[in-house]
């Protein structure tokens, strides 16, 4: 294009220059549409969601249970269940994720162990959620015995939020200079004492935000909680993790069968009766409003860190 | 000289080592945490693992009653009826036609988007537009369903009268827009990655913002541009509530977007809401389907893993 160019005459570079403008500014166009199209179809699907089910939503809404009759039905023992869930996916995720974020960011040696480790993370992060789902199905609810219940849904998600925490870890692990290390060193701290003493409190905000989008990630996860054969239809809540007498704290609602938030609105959307896709809007509101929230904070808590880092 | 004390003794006037009981005690609880973290990071590799023995030994069984050819070749996968076939081809051009639609849209979409938000857009604009675009990620799949099924399905059938209500078009345009934020981000971090001295060249030399990233960025950043997608394609591969709401549960030999088939995904969802015994084959043969739709997307993980690998070496 140069050469030919170049034996132009030179009234031809000002419609050369003209055309090359035009089509730059055509395409500044276009990526402005589509990120028009991409936000607007946020605000469609939020403001879908809320005319539809703006009308089911109330005080009786979140504390019925689900019901034959779609407009005596509810979400109590669906949002209980999530919560409850929840736990047991932080409870796991947060000390596992932060440990293995941890040990490859400042302990693993280079070897092929290592690279193991690290393919292994890379490569479960991609893996499609269903498949956690056929794992839970195969090894947790038969293989270990341990039945359709609150403690193997908690345990399925917190194995596919894994990635998400070790990633957040590290690389929050990875942005404390290296000075500070030097420094803890140098007072006498073994490995241990600094990862205890200045790393983890540095790290902790960004860990935080891995944790909170890992969570959101998993409230509205459904296919692998389905695989291993949830019940749709609950109409009780499971035993109070609390309890007044000795010894004050109670296990078995981890053995309880359960429903979930994303569960329960998929079971609405699959009925013929548009009086349960209602319901199924005004569930998958709260659901998208709880992750929209989730999200929202670790974005704030990132633009935190990034401003106090400037 | 050194108190027996297991703490580090206070600094007197002379010299004071800690006692060896206490640094005995440090070093013993340095080795056992660092056993621990190890411990936790090998959970990485049991999952893998169980994911692999799972799959495989339940595939095992199957494949025993049913030969690998009829499961590859048989037009047929009708498993839970009596005269049961098992052919995986009409879940796979389920799997194929809503996948391509929603690259069909994700692909140039997110490209456009990505070198705007990388090459256009002012920073404010990119700084706002980010964080909408994770919300968008953020998004539960079960939502995206709802929307496909229930506003884009009947919004199609606006515009193309005769479409039925389970449709492979409606879910593979959602789950364009659901991978759009991921192909957008990862092709983004890519065309970010190339330094900006080849950028000011390209600008001295009198290109365009747009000739700048068509001629030199995007060049530079194409094997990260590649892995963007081939993750995407693995993302749509393995999506499965979009589908199993929209798409219907008929599996379906066809390639035909306007008509309802079932996915891969979607058919491992139809069986685990019904009642199948455990050790049925009807069981296994969501083995099966799983141990087909890992080995597509692993081989899409292992491929994008390494392009993205490379891009990052580059520079």
């Amino acid at each position: 294009m140069a050469t030919s160019a170049a034996r132009l005459p030179p009234a031809d570079y000002g419609r050369l220059i003209g055309r090359a403008r035009r089509v730059d500014l055509i395409f500044a166009g276009a990526g402005l549409l589509v990120m028009l199209v991409a936000m607007g179809m946020l605000m469609a699907l939020i403001v879908d969601l809320a005319v539809d089910g703006m009308g089911r939503l109330s005080w009786d809404f979140l504390t019925s249970f689900p019901s034959r009759r779609p407009e005596r039905a509810g979400i109590l023992s669906a949002w209980v269940g999530t919560s409850l869930v929840m736990i047991v996916t932080a409870f796991l995720a947060v000390p596992l994720g932060v440990g293995a974020g941890l040990y490859l960011e400042e302990y693993a040696p280079k070897n092929w162990m290592t690279d193991v480790i690290e393919i292994n993370v890379t490569n479960l992060a991609g893996v499609p959620s269903i498949i956690y789902g056929l794992l839970a199905l195969g090894l947790f609810v038969y293989a270990f015995g341990l039945g359709e219940t609150i403690l193997v849904a908690g345990m399925v998600l917190a194995l596919l939020i894994l990635p998400v925490v070790i990633v957040a870890t590290r690389e929050a692990i990875r942005s404390i200079p290296q000075e500070v290390r030097e420094g803890a060193y140098a007072l006498g701290a073994d490995q241990w004492q600094t990862v205890r003493m200045y790393l983890l409190p540095a790290a902790r905000p960004g860990i935080l935000t891995g944790t909170i989008v890992g969570l959101a990630r998993a409230i509205g996860e459904t296919a692998p909680v389905i695989t291993i054969g949830a019940l749709t239809f609950i109409a009780f809540l499971p035993p109070a993790p609390v309890q007044p007498g000795f010894p004050f704290i109670n296990f078995e609602w981890l053995n309880s069968p359960f429903t979930l938030m994303p569960i329960q609105m998929f079971n609405w959307i699959s009925r013929p009766q548009a009086a349960f896709h209602l319901n199924a809007a005004a569930a998958g509101l709260v659901l998208l409003v709880m992750t929209l929230l989730m999200n929202g904070l670790a974005i704030y808590i990132r633009y935190r860190i990034r401003k106090g880092m400037r | 000289m050194a108190a027996a004390t297991d703490t580090p003794p206070v600094a007197s006037d002379e010299l004071v080592r800690p006692s060896g009981f206490f640094l005995r005690r440090r070093r013993f609880a340095d080795r056992l945490v660092r056993l621990i973290l190890f411990a936790a990071a090998s959970v990485s590799v049991f999952v893998t693992g169980g994911i692999v023995y799972i799959l495989v030994g339940e595939s095992v069984v199957f494949f025993s009653q049913v030969s690998i050819v009829e499961f590859l070749t048989d037009t047929q996968w009708t498993p839970l009826f009596s005269n049961a076939r098992y052919g995986i081809l009409p879940l796979l051009s389920g799997t194929i036609v809503v996948a391509g639609i929603a690259l069909l849209v994700a692909i140039p979409a997110g490209t456009t988007l990505a070198i705007y938000l990388s090459e256009y857009a002012p920073a404010p604009v990119r700084e706002t537009i980010k964080p909408l675009l994770e919300l968008l990620e953020g998004v539960p799949t079960v939502v995206y369903g709802y929307f496909a099924l229930l506003f884009v399905t009947p919004l199609l059938r606006y515009l193309i009268p005769g479409l039925p209500g389970f449709n492979m078009l409606a879910p593979g345009l959602v789950m364009g827009i659901m991978i759009l934020p991921y192909v957008t981000s990862v092709s983004e971090d890519a065309m970010r990655a190339v330094p900006n001295h080849l950028r000011e060249g390209a600008y001295a030399l009198g290109f365009t913002r747009f000739q700048a990233a068509t001629k030199v960025v995007v060049p530079g950043a194409f094997s990260g541009i590649t892995a963007a997608y081939i993750l995407g394609m693995s993302r749509a591969v393995g999506e499965t509530m979009v589908v199993a709401i929209a798409a219907g549960q008929n599996p379906n030999l066809t390639f035909n977007p306007t008509e309802g088939a079932a996915t891969i995904t979607a058919y491992i969802v139809q069986v685990s809401l019904g009642d199948l015994p455990h050790g049925s084959i009807g069981y296994q043969t969501i083995f099966a389907a799983g141990l087909t739709l890992f080995i597509i997307t692993l081989a899409f993980n292992i491929i994008g893993f390494y392009l993205r690998r490379r891009f990052r070496e580059v520079y």
